[in-house]
């Protein structure tokens, strides 16, 4: 609980954050920045937890142990997304989305 | 008395042919030619035991009987099933004599006949094949199991005419004799189905007997004005007529000439070309009783109008097989009308004992002019009278071998066709005069072409060689001297003691006058063949000549095979097929392509859509979840 904030400027927040990880999914070129837009997205859904828990049900925890969670599974798809993408780039030598599109029709 | 043993005699040369067909390429022809003799050689000695045990302790109070051994194979209902097992009767131990005779010599033969031939293993294991089906026909109990063996018979004739595969003639030859016999088989098939589907069985025992479904009940049935049993007995007529070259299935015979010439003394002279008078002689009882003996009388005159037609054709064909071909078709006419005015009790039954004698002798003699043309084709590489003449001097044991068997088929006097043919003239004499007329001008053409044969070969021009004929190895030479033996003494043995339709035995004389009359029109024959062509002439040209037209037609073969090829290439193929063809092609597998191409042009249009982006597909699923997320959303508030 914070003090002279309302939990619909911090929800705005997530959500503006939350969209700008879809935006930046859908137009970066570059595997790397793609990735990153998905731990945005991750984000947005963690503070959303933290935020819910704290200002509607201040006496649990389960949103804030829920967002650990989260970090860690972020932790770990970013991990195996970096391999991938270190595979990909031994095998075309390009980290860009346009390279993989070999798996068309 | 155990007649067990007797399965041993077709299970012989069905081992045999694994044996050699699975390691034929690991077997040298050495081995395999005394492999394959030799276990013809045990089913020969096995058919002999067989024999004397049979006709000399098979009777009781003086009735041969018939002993069966069987095994229920497919059991369809409680009465109708189809065993496999043997049948021992009078004529089927005739007839393993007969078969294993022959196989065993063509055996001994081909030994020297095949020598250095590629697959000459392989040949043997075909033989053995022939001979395992054709003794399983032999022995079979039932209509079924005979279809079976039938069919057995049918495919190894296919592979052994077409034995020289290189050959497109003999590749044709034998698909012809192929889809003729198949054809003819239909009918066969057919028979079978409409008898036992009326009788309610398949065994030859039940149908044969006298007091049977079959025949005493044949009147109860009928169709298109004839019982539904007449048209099932000529049916099954119809299958016997495509394996023994009745009129108008023969075409295929004078074209399986092609095949090896030991192939044609065993398969298309002695053995299954018989098959078909077998299966009628089998079913003799049937056939007599049925419609008092309609069948029977069809059977009578097709043999009668084969005889005399396949005698015509004979007389003006230079290719000695084709004329040895129209022969046996002809003879085997005789047996067929011997069987059709055959009555059934005692004397009576003249013409169905005369068949089987004549047929006896004929595999004999017939195998012999085979195996003896054989030796001559080996010698000067030509099937041609034109390339042949004055052989005596180099083939004397051909030569003289060949001289018996010809006086046999002419009916002289003291050999083995003498006695059979006279007990056919005979029955024929007793009970239709119009047939005994054509039988016996049927005795001097067959003289007369036999005649005109043997002098061409041996006599004749003296036709330089190339190289100077040899007189063949003795391992064709026993076997052609072992066959002139039986084609004298073969017609000293009493057949009316053993064989009969009734399975009593019955005395059988000669007819002295009708004999005369035969065997002297025979020897008119012989003697008119003697002035034509023991001296190159040019007789037989002015003859010819003289009968223009007829000669030309009967050189032709009655232009059998060009009707033949109207019927099926010009109006089957033409009038029936090839509309059909057009309508499937233009109608049925256009739907079936326009489908495939509508569906092909239409995903050539979206294909676009897997671009192979990852970023579009996520947008595809974002853009769905959320207007699904709408559309929830507007229904729910």
């Amino acid at each position: 609980m914070i003090e002279g904030i309302s939990i619909y400027e911090i929800l705005s927040l997530s959500s503006i954050l939350f969209f700008i990880g879809i935006y930046g999914f859908f137009t970066r070129e570059n595997l790397i920045m793609v990735l990153m837009s998905i731990e945005l997205i991750l984000n947005a859904a963690a503070i959303n937890f933290v935020i819910i828990n704290t200002y509607l049900y201040p006496d649990f925890l389960q949103g804030a142990i829920f967002s650990i969670f989260i970090i860690a599974l972020a932790a770990a798809e970013t991990a195996l997304a970096i391999a991938i993408i270190i595979n990909l780039y031994k095998l075309v030598s390009s980290v860009e989305v346009k390279d993989t599109e070999i798996m068309k029709y | 008395m155990d007649y067990s043993y007797v399965i041993a005699i077709p299970l012989i040369p069905l081992a045999l042919f694994l044996l050699l067909g699975v390691l034929s390429k690991k077997i040298p022809p050495s081995i395999s030619g005394w492999v394959g003799s030799l276990g013809l050689g045990a089913s020969f000695v096995l058919s002999l035991y067989t024999a004397y045990h049979y006709y000399f302790e098979g009777k009781v109070n003086g009735v041969y009987q018939t002993i069966i051994y069987k095994q229920t194979w497919l059991a369809f209902s409680d009465k109708l099933h189809i065993d496999m097992g043997v049948l021992i009767d009078p004529i089927s131990v005739m007839m393993l004599i007969v078969v294993s005779t022959i196989s065993f010599m063509v055996h001994l033969y081909s030994r020297g006949y095949m020598k250095g031939d590629d697959g000459y293993t392989r040949f043997f294991a075909y033989l053995a094949l022939f001979s395992f089906s054709m003794l399983g026909l032999v022995l079979a109990t039932n209509l079924f199991q005979i279809y079976i063996f039938w069919e057995l018979v049918g495919a190894s004739s296919f592979l052994l005419i077409g034995y020289y595969y290189t050959k497109p003639s003999a590749v044709a030859a034998a698909k012809k004799a192929f889809i003729v016999t198949r054809f003819a088989d239909l009918g066969f098939l057919i028979g079978i189905l409409v008898i036992s589907y009326y009788s309610g069985t398949f065994d030859f025992t039940e149908l044969n007997n006298p007091e049977g479904v079959m025949i005493t009940n044949w009147a109860s049935t009928s169709f298109m004005g004839l019982s539904v049993f007449t048209w099932g007995l000529i049916l099954v007529f119809m299958g016997g007529a495509g394996k023994s070259a009745m009129l108008p299935f023969h075409i295929w015979l004078p074209d399986a000439m092609e095949g090896p010439t030991p192939v044609s003394a065993l398969i298309h002279a002695a053995t299954m070309v018989v098959a078909g008078v077998y299966l009628v002689a089998r079913l003799f009882p049937a056939f007599h009783f049925v419609e008092e003996g309609f069948a029977l009388n069809i059977v009578a005159y097709v043999g009668a109008i084969s005889s005399l037609f396949a005698a015509i054709i004979a007389l003006t064909q230079n290719d000695i097989k084709r004329v040895l071909a129209f022969s046996t078709m002809s003879q085997i006419g005789y047996m067929m009308l011997a069987l059709g005015v055959s009555k059934y009790d005692g004397h009576e039954g003249l013409g169905f004992m005369a068949s089987m004698f004549h047929l006896f002798t004929h595999a004999m003699f017939k195998g012999l002019l085979f195996l003896a043309a054989g030796s001559v084709i080996h010698a000067i590489h030509s099937n041609y009278l034109k390339d042949m003449g004055g052989l005596r001097k180099y083939m004397p044991v051909t030569h003289i071998t060949f001289l018996i068997a010809a006086l046999s088929i002419s009916g002289v006097p003291g050999f083995a066709g003498f006695f059979s043919k006279d007990e056919i003239l005979a029955a024929a004499y007793e009970h239709n005069m119009l047939i005994y007329i054509s039988s016996v001008v049927v005795a001097g053409l067959t003289a007369l072409y036999m005649f005109r044969l043997y002098f061409g070969i041996f006599w004749g021009k003296d036709t330089q060689y190339q190289h100077t004929p040899q007189e063949s190895p003795w391992s064709m030479k026993f076997p052609m001297i072992f066959l002139a033996i039986l084609s004298v003494v073969g017609g000293y043995i009493h057949f009316s003691e053993y064989i009969s339709a009734d399975h009593m035995p019955f005395e059988a004389h000669l007819n002295y006058s009708l004999a005369a009359i035969a065997s002297g029109v025979g020897i008119l024959g012989i003697i008119i063949a003697f002035i034509l062509y023991k001296k190159e002439t040019n007789f037989p040209d002015k003859i010819s000549n003289t009968f223009g037209l007829t000669y030309k037609w009967a050189y032709h073969k009655f232009y059998f095979d060009e009707i033949y090829l109207f019927v099926t290439k010009k109006i089957i193929f033409g009038l029936v097929a090839a509309p059909i063809a057009w309508f499937d092609k233009h109608v049925v597998d256009a739907t079936m392509i326009g489908i495939g191409n509508v569906t092909l042009s239409f995903s050539e249009k979206i294909k676009g859509l897997q671009s192979g982006k990852f970023q579009d597909y996520a947008m595809a699923f974002i853009s769905g979840s959320v207007i699904l997320a709408m559309i929830l959303f507007y229904l729910w508030l």
